[in-house]
């Protein structure tokens, strides 16, 4: 064999190498993999889990009249305890309802003001304390709902109790504001500079450049950043168990105190025996929380999305 | 010829309306959580002390420190931690590396988001569900630990994808062509390169692991304990719950005691939220690429 050929010979089989590293490789590979679909593996595992818990009350006591049109939420009642989430559902919505109310208007704005007109250091500090205001946690808003706002709410319109829907819900919009802002200004940065350019060089003011083409090209991503906040105000624990006032009800007006969806299962899931019907029936109130999230995420998602592919 | 027409005027005047329309619905935005913690340092800040943040709870709660809390909120973070950063970088180098555009990684996607999006107290209740019953934990700072893993996960997802996106595809091209295998490119130079941008996602998953309450109630933390937990399968004081425990649950509580709790916990989460924020400017500022 000449030197050529045996030099040949050991280039090929240097290509075809199977050796450690190449193994290495492919377990590499395999492991980030089943790392990559756990998150797949969890969302299954989540409702897997609340629906094998709830299963019971599913079967037995579950009935689809009482469980979302009857407003008695009487879990604990000895002869003929009643499970119905419509005053929880009423509740819930409520609060949120305000929220956004409070926090869309604001957090539009606001993102407009840091993505379009400000610039520079301001922008920059602007868009930190957004960040910091999104990382405070929901027990300290909770907290200052109970602490802060409930005698203030006292005082200004001269009602005995602070703890109400009004509370609850300035509370829980102060908290989804910053995170809809941001979300909104990246909904706004993802708009191409060239759309603003073109618009500047036809003579458009700023104002007419956002007004004209940057919020319709950003529309979508503005509603699911609308949608997002809305889920987090919808799911929000701590602080609607702390500012609501915590009463089962079917508010008439603002200052009506409320039972939220979700701090119902935080204040009641301790007293409950495992297996007992009251605790099957707060893991059924998770399946329904876990669903609506579902879907409002998967909605805010699909929005999002139509606006990249068009 | 160059003269602003009446029309220029008009616009003119219109966008500084605007520019301050939105100014004010910004300030008013930052206006009222200023205001709050003021209130907070006004009404808590007499009780912080080295003693508070070192001294048991005492006179059932309503005098004394806060230590088992703050250890307790140290355990659980360090648990979750443990079991979410490596899954979350290694899923996050899954979805930039290996993964192709297409359906399946759309869903993967939709996954991260919902599992972020999926309210807390559901996450409590798939803790005690899975982590509590069905693998025995029972209630013990593993189980929240684990609980609060899989709710951050997508924390450290996101910021880690975000930190691997910012390593230029020809680093990767250049080590290929020398031969080297993908694991071998990603961790010579992807990870070296993208290191300190996870950091900083690592920082802010510690900051919303310790500020989380509702979880944690169920899976591992109790409202009191005479004795500081001595492994993972022991239930822990937090301090999270612990302000939920001292400002709805305890009779008799001296004002500003809850005040200062709620202090701690926001100072500790701001701290860190703060050094990540300084960390990822830091790093901006020193990209060679």
């Amino acid at each position: 064999m000449s030197e050529i050929d045996s030099l040949r010979a050991s280039m090929t089989t240097d290509f075809d190498s199977r050796n450690m590293d190449w193994y290495i490789d492919k377990i590499v590979q395999f492991l980030v993999f089943i790392a990559g679909i756990s998150a797949i593996v969890f969302i299954i595992g989540i409702f897997a889990f609340i629906t094998l818990e709830g299963f019971g009350f599913l079967l037995e006591d579950f009935s689809f009249r009482e469980f979302f049109l009857s407003p008695f939420w009487e879990p604990s009642d000895e002869d003929a305890p009643e499970y119905g989430i419509l005053a929880l559902v009423a509740g819930t919505a409520s609060v949120t309802g305000l929220a956004m109310i409070v926090a869309i208007p604001f957090s539009l704005g606001a993102a407009i003001f840091i993505g379009e007109f400000a610039t520079g250091k301001l922008r920059e500090s602007l868009k930190v304390l957004v960040e910091l205001l999104a990382a405070i946690p929901s027990v300290v808003w909770g907290f200052i709902g109970l602490s802060i706002m409930n005698p203030l709410i006292i005082d200004l319109f001269d009602v005995p109790v602070g703890l109400n829907v009004l509370n609850a819900g300035i509370i829980l919009g102060l908290m989804a504001a910053p995170i809809m802002t941001s979300i909104a200004e990246d909904a706004l940065k993802a708009v191409p500079d060239r759309y603003r350019e073109a618009a500047e060089a036809l003579g458009a003011t700023r104002w007419q450049v956002i007004y004209k083409t940057v919020l319709p090209a950003a529309k979508n991503g503005l509603l699911g950043a609308v949608l997002l906040g809305m889920g987090r105000g919808f799911g929000e624990t701590m602080a609607v168990l702390m500012a609501t006032g915590h009463a089962v009800n079917i508010p008439d007006s603002l200052f009506d105190p409320v039972r939220a969806l979700t701090a119902t299962i935080a204040a009641e899931l301790g007293e409950t025996a495992v297996g007992a019907p009251h605790y099957q029936a707060l893991f059924t109130i998770g399946i329904f929380l876990f669903i609506i999230t579902f879907l409002i995420n998967l909605t805010a998602d699909l929005i999002v999305r139509g606006i990249r592919k068009g | 010829m160059f003269a602003e027409s009446p029309l220029n005027v008009r616009n003119k005047r219109i966008e500084n309306l605007f520019r301050i329309l939105f100014l004010m619905m910004t300030i008013l935005l930052i206006i009222p959580v200023v205001v709050i913690l003021a209130t907070l340092i006004a009404k808590g800040g007499s009780i912080i002390s080295i003693d508070f943040l070192f001294t048991d709870p005492t006179n059932g709660m309503t005098a004394g420190g806060i230590f088992p809390a703050l250890l307790g909120t140290v355990w659980i973070v360090a648990v979750a931690l443990l079991a979410s950063v490596p899954l979350g970088v290694a899923a996050a180098i899954y979805l930039n590396e290996y993964a192709g555009d297409n359906w399946f990684t759309r869903i993967i996607q939709l996954a991260i988001i919902n599992l972020a999006g999926v309210p807390s107290i559901v996450h409590a209740l798939f803790g005690v569900g899975a982590f509590v019953i069905f693998f025995g934990f029972g209630t013990s700072i593993l189980a929240a630990g684990l609980t609060l893993a899989i709710m951050t996960l997508p924390v450290v997802i996101v910021s880690t994808r975000e930190s691997l996106r910012a390593v230029p595809q020809a680093f990767r091209e250049a080590c290929w062509n020398m031969g080297a295998t993908r694991w071998q490119t990603i961790r010579r130079v992807v990870l070296p390169n993208a290191v300190s941008g996870i950091l900083t996602g690592v920082i802010l998953e510690v900051s919303r692991t310790a500020g989380e309450t509702a979880p944690i109630m169920f899976t591992g933390a109790a409202f009191f304990l005479p004795f500081l937990p001595q492994s993972v399968f022991d239930q822990t004081m937090a301090l999270s719950l612990h302000l939920f425990v001292v400002a709805t649950q305890v009779p008799g509580v001296p004002e500003n005691l809850p005040f200062g709790v709620a202090l701690v916990l926001i100072a500790m989460v701001l701290l860190m939220n703060s050094i990540s924020i300084a960390f990822r400017m830091y790093l901006r500022g020193k990209k060679k690429w």
